[in-house]
C-alpha cells in the first residue's frame, strides 16, 4: 500500500512515546485509528509487538469500543444523532432518508467509498435537534427533505448535475 | 490590562459552534477593526450561555443586550448600529417563544429562562473566556485552592464538603464528602483522584458545557480533592466525542502548570499535584466507575463487582476517588463560601443546585441550573416555556436510560434525588427530555432498550440476554404483533434483570419500560389488543385516508412509491390499504391537508 510505510513509521513513533505510560493501549489505538482511518489486523499486530502485549488483548480492546473500526470507512462519515432529544424530534426519519438516498444500510459504506452512514449517540447539540454530522460539520434542525440537497454538496460536481 | 468600553460575548459552546458562532467571531473582529473600534470593543468567545434554542447567541456588554440566532450577515448591522452609534438592533433581540415577548431593555436575569436559575456549577459558563486563565482568576479562580492549602487541614476540607450535603451529580447521589473520607482513610503509597467526564446519557450535556465553558473549575476542584485525600495525581476521563471540551481542558491544564497551580510545591505548601486527560472511545458502560477505571488502565471497559470499592482498590490497584464533572464544579464555591451557604439551598436531603439539560419537545432547549426542590412544572413551563406548537405535554423523561417517564400528574413534584426515585424515575445526570402527544411511550421504551442492548458490555447474562429479550418483545409490540401476556413477560424479565445484573447499567436498564408500563399502560394495551398506536407514531399501526378535502391534484398518487393511490384528476383520490407502505410521503406532499392518519 502506498504511503503505508510512512504511516507505520508514525505509528512506531507513537508507540515509543506512550510505551512507558500506564494504560498506553487506548491512546495508541486512538492514535492508530487517526493515522490509518481504521485498525486493521496488521495495525493491531504491530501495536501488540510494539507494546509487548498479546494480539488478543489488542483485538479485545479494539472491538469493545465503538470508536475503533476494523475496516476502512468512507471519505465522508455521516453520523446521525439518535440521542433521545434528537430521536423524539424525528431523527429516525433523517436516518431513513439518508439510507434511501445513498442506497446503503445504516453502518454501510457506498461502493465508491465516498460515504459511510452511521447512527450515533448524543452529540450534545440537543438545542439543534435533530442533528447530523458529516466529517465534523454539524447540520441541525433538519427535516428529511433537506437531506438530498446536503448530500449533493459532497458529490463530485459532474455527478451532482447528473 | 487594556480597558475596553464594550465587550461582545459570543457563545462558543457546542450548540452555538454547530450553528456557526466561530464565523461570527471572525466577522465581528473584522468589522470592528474596519470601523476603528478595535481598541474600544473586545470580542470574547465564551462557554455555553445555556439557551441553545436561541443560538448562536451574542451578548453585548455593558448594557447586556441579548441577541439570538445571529447570522454572519447580521454582524455588520450590530457593529455599525449598536457598537458605533449606540442603537440596539431591535429586530435581532431575543424573543421569548413562550410569551412572544421581545424587549431590548430587559436584563438577562429577568428573562423567563434565566429568572428561576441560580448558577453555581455554571457560574462562569458564558461569562469568561475559557481559554484564558486570567479571566478565571479574576472570577475568584484558584482562591479556594489557596484557602484549602494554606488555611485548612485536609480533615477540615473533607468536613466542609461533608457538611455542605453535596451529593454525586453523576446520578447515584452518593454523599460526596463520604466518598472523600473513605479514600482519605485508605492507606497507600499512591492514591488517585479521577473525574468522570464520560457523559453518555443521551440528551444530557451539562458536563460538556462545564468543561467547555469553565475547565479551570474542574482542575481547581480536583487539586483540592487531591490535597484532601492525599493524592498527587489525577485523571480526567472524557468522551472522545467532545473535541472542544478536550481541547479546552488541555489548554487549561497547560496554563495551570505554567502558573504553578499544577505541578510541584503548589502555593509553596509542599503539595504536588498533576492532571492527565484520557479519552473514552464510545462505550456507555464506561460511565460506571469500575469500568471507567479499567478503560483508563487501557483495557476493555467492563465493570467488576464491588467490593472492593475504588476508595480501597481502584485505578492501577490504588485507592481512587472518582467524582463527576458537575460535582467537582461545586467544590471550589463550597470551600470559598462555606458549607452552610451551600446547604441553605435545596431540600432536606438534596442540597444546593442541579443542572438540567432540557431537550425534546420544549420551547427553550438548553441548560438550566435551579435550586434542588424546584418543581418539574416550574422547570418545564416557566424556564422551559412548555411544549412548542401548542401541542399537549405527555411526559418528561429524567435520568436517561436508567430513569423513567413521568406524566402530567406528577409535574408538581419538587425535584430532588429521593422524590424522583419515589416517583418511579431518577435524577441520573440531569437530562430532561420532554415528550408531547405525538410521542409513543411504547416506542420510547423501545428506544431506550435498543440503546441498552447496544451498549451492554456483555459480561453478565441478565443484562446481555435479558435486555435483548425485552427489546424483541417491544419490537413486536410496536409492529402490531404484540400478544396477550407480553406485558407480564416484560415485567418479569425487568424484575429479574434489576435484581441480578452486575452493575448499575444493567440494574437500572429496565426502568424506562417499568415506568412507562406504570404510567402509560393503556398505550401498551392499545398496541397489543387493538393494534392501534394512540400517538399515531408507530408506522406499522397507522392507516392513511384521503378526506373530501382532496382536490384531485394527483400529487399524492405521483409521489406514492407503492402505487397505492388511485383516482381521476380533479376527483377525490383513494388509498389502497393493502398496497400502502405507510411511508407518509403522500401526507407530506398534500397541499390541502386532505390526507390524515389514524
Amino acid at each position: 500500500m502506498e504511503g503505508s510505510k510512512e504511516k507505520f513509521e508514525q505509528l512506531r513513533a507513537l508507540i515509543e512515546s506512550h510505551k512507558d505510560q500506564p494504560g498506553a493501549l487506548m491512546p495508541v489505538l486512538q492514535g492508530a485509528q487517526g493515522i490509518f482511518g481504521c485498525v486493521s489486523e496488521d495495525v493491531q499486530k504491530f501495536i501488540a509487538d510494539g507494546l509487548g502485549v498479546t494480539l488478543s488483548e489488542v483485538y479485545g480492546v479494539a472491538t469493545f469500543y465503538s470508536q475503533f473500526s476494523l475496516h476502512p470507512k468512507g471519505e465522508y462519515l455521516i453520523s446521525v444523532c439518535l440521542g433521545t432529544a434528537c430521536y423524539v424530534k424525528g431523527s429516525q426519519s433523517i436516518l431513513d432518508k439518508l439510507s434511501e438516498v445513498l442506497h446503503i444500510p445504516v453502518g454501510g459504506t457506498t461502493p465508491d467509498g465516498r460515504f459511510t452512514l452511521e447512527a450515533t449517540r448524543c452529540l450534545g447539540a440537543c438545542g439543534l435537534a435533530p442533528v447530523m454530522m458529516i466529517n465534523g460539520e454539524v447540520y441541525g434542525r433538519l427535516t428529511p427533505d433537506q437531506v438530498p440537497g446536503i448530500i449533493a454538496k459532497y458529490q463530485p460536481a459532474s455527478e451532482a448535475q447528473a | 490590562m487594556d480597558i475596553y468600553r464594550a465587550h461582545v460575548l459570543v457563545c462558543g459552546g457546542t450548540g452555538c459552534s454547530s450553528s456557526g458562532s466561530a464565523m461570527l467571531i471572525d466577522r465581528f473582529n473584522e468589522k470592528i477593526a474596519e470601523n476603528g473600534l478595535d481598541r474600544e470593543v473586545k470580542v470574547i468567545r465564551t462557554g455555553c450561555f445555556g439557551l441553545c434554542e436561541a443560538g448562536p447567541v451574542v451578548i453585548v456588554y455593558p448594557d447586556g443586550t441579548f441577541y439570538s440566532r445571529v447570522k454572519v450577515e447580521n454582524v455588520d448591522e450590530i457593529v455599525t448600529e449598536h457598537l458605533l452609534k449606540g442603537r440596539k438592533v431591535e429586530h435581532l433581540v431575543y424573543t421569548d417563544h413562550a410569551t412572544h415577548e421581545q424587549n431590548a431593555n430587559k436584563a438577562l436575569e429577568d428573562i423567563n429562562f434565566y429568572k428561576h436559575q441560580h448558577r453555581i456549577a455554571l457560574r462562569n459558563c458564558g461569562v469568561i473566556d475559557p481559554e484564558n486563565i486570567d479571566e478565571y482568576l479574576a472570577m475568584d479562580g484558584y482562591r479556594a485552592l489557596e484557602k484549602a492549602l494554606t488555611k485548612m487541614t485536609r480533615e477540615e476540607v473533607i468536613d466542609e464538603i461533608l457538611k455542605s450535603g453535596l451529593r454525586g451529580r453523576g446520578g447515584g447521589g452518593f454523599p460526596t464528602g463520604l466518598k472523600w473520607k473513605f479514600t482519605y482513610n485508605s492507606q497507600a503509597d499512591q492514591k488517585y483522584v479521577a473525574c468522570n467526564a464520560d457523559e453518555g446519557d443521551p440528551g444530557a450535556f451539562m458536563d460538556r458545557s462545564i468543561l467547555e465553558g469553565d475547565p479551570h473549575a474542574i482542575i481547581e476542584a480536583m487539586a483540592i480533592a487531591g490535597y484532601a485525600i492525599g493524592a498527587s495525581e489525577g485523571y480526567i476521563y472524557v468522551r472522545a466525542e467532545y473535541p472542544i471540551a478536550v481541547k479546552r481542558l488541555n489548554i487549561a491544564i497547560a496554563q495551570a502548570r505554567e502558573y504553578g497551580l499544577l505541578g510541584k510545591n503548589i502555593f509553596e505548601t509542599g503539595f504536588d499535584f498533576d492532571l492527565f486527560v484520557r479519552l473514552g472511545a464510545g462505550a456507555f458502560v464506561c460511565g460506571e466507575e469500575t469500568a471507567l477505571m479499567h478503560s483508563i488502565e487501557g483495557g476493555r471497559g467492563e465493570p467488576t463487582t464491588r467490593p472492593p470499592f475504588p476508595a480501597v482498590k481502584g485505578l492501577f490497584g490504588k485507592p481512587t476517588m472518582l467524582n463527576n464533572v458537575e460535582t467537582y464544579a461545586n467544590v471550589a464555591q463550597i470551600i470559598l463560601h462555606g458549607a452552610e451557604w451551600y446547604a441553605s439551598m435545596g431540600t432536606e436531603k438534596s442540597k444546593g443546585t442541579k443542572v438540567f439539560a432540557l431537550g425534546g419537545k420544549i420551547n427553550n432547549t438548553g441548560l438550566v441550573e435551579v435550586p434542588m426542590g424546584t418543581t418539574l412544572r416550574t422547570i418545564i413551563y416557566e424556564v422551559g416555556g412548555g411544549c412548542p406548537n401548542g401541542k399537549k405535554f405527555k411526559a418528561v423523561q429524567t435520568g436517561g436510560p436508567s430513569g423513567g417517564c413521568l406524566p402530567e400528574s406528577l409535574l408538581d413534584t419538587p425535584v430532588d434525588y429521593d422524590n424522583l426515585i419515589q416517583a418511579g424515575s431518577m435524577m441520573g445526570s440531569g437530562g430532561m427530555i420532554v415528550m408531547d402527544e405525538d410521542n409513543c411511550m411504547v416506542d420510547i421504551a423501545r428506544f431506550y432498550l435498543d440503546f441498552i442492548v447496544d451498549e451492554s458490555c456483555g459480561k453478565c447474562t441478565p443484562c446481555r440476554v435479558g435486555t435483548k429479550r425485552m427489546l424483541e418483545i417491544l419490537n413486536r409490540i410496536v409492529k402490531g404483533q404484540g400478544k396477550e401476556g407480553d406485558i407480564e413477560k416484560l415485567e418479569e424479565l425487568a424484575q429479574t434483570i434489576k435484581s441480578t445484573a452486575l452493575c448499575g447499567l444493567g440494574q437500572t436498564a429496565p426502568n424506562p419500560v417499568l415506568s412507562t408500563l406504570h404510567f402509560f399502560r393503556d398505550e401498551y394495551e392499545a398496541h397489543i389488543r387493538e393494534k392501534r398506536c394512540p400517538a399515531h407514531h408507530c408506522q406499522a399501526l397507522l392507516q392513511y385516508f384521503i378526506t373530501d378535502k382532496c382536490r384531485g391534484c394527483t400529487a399524492c398518487a405521483r409521489v406514492c412509491p407503492a402505487g397505492a393511490i388511485t383516482g381521476e384528476v380533479k376527483k377525490q383520490h383513494k388509498i389502497d390499504p393493502e398496497k400502502c407502505l405507510k411511508c407518509g410521503a403522500c401526507m407530506e406532499k398534500c397541499r390541502f391537508g386532505a390526507i390524515i392518519k389514524t
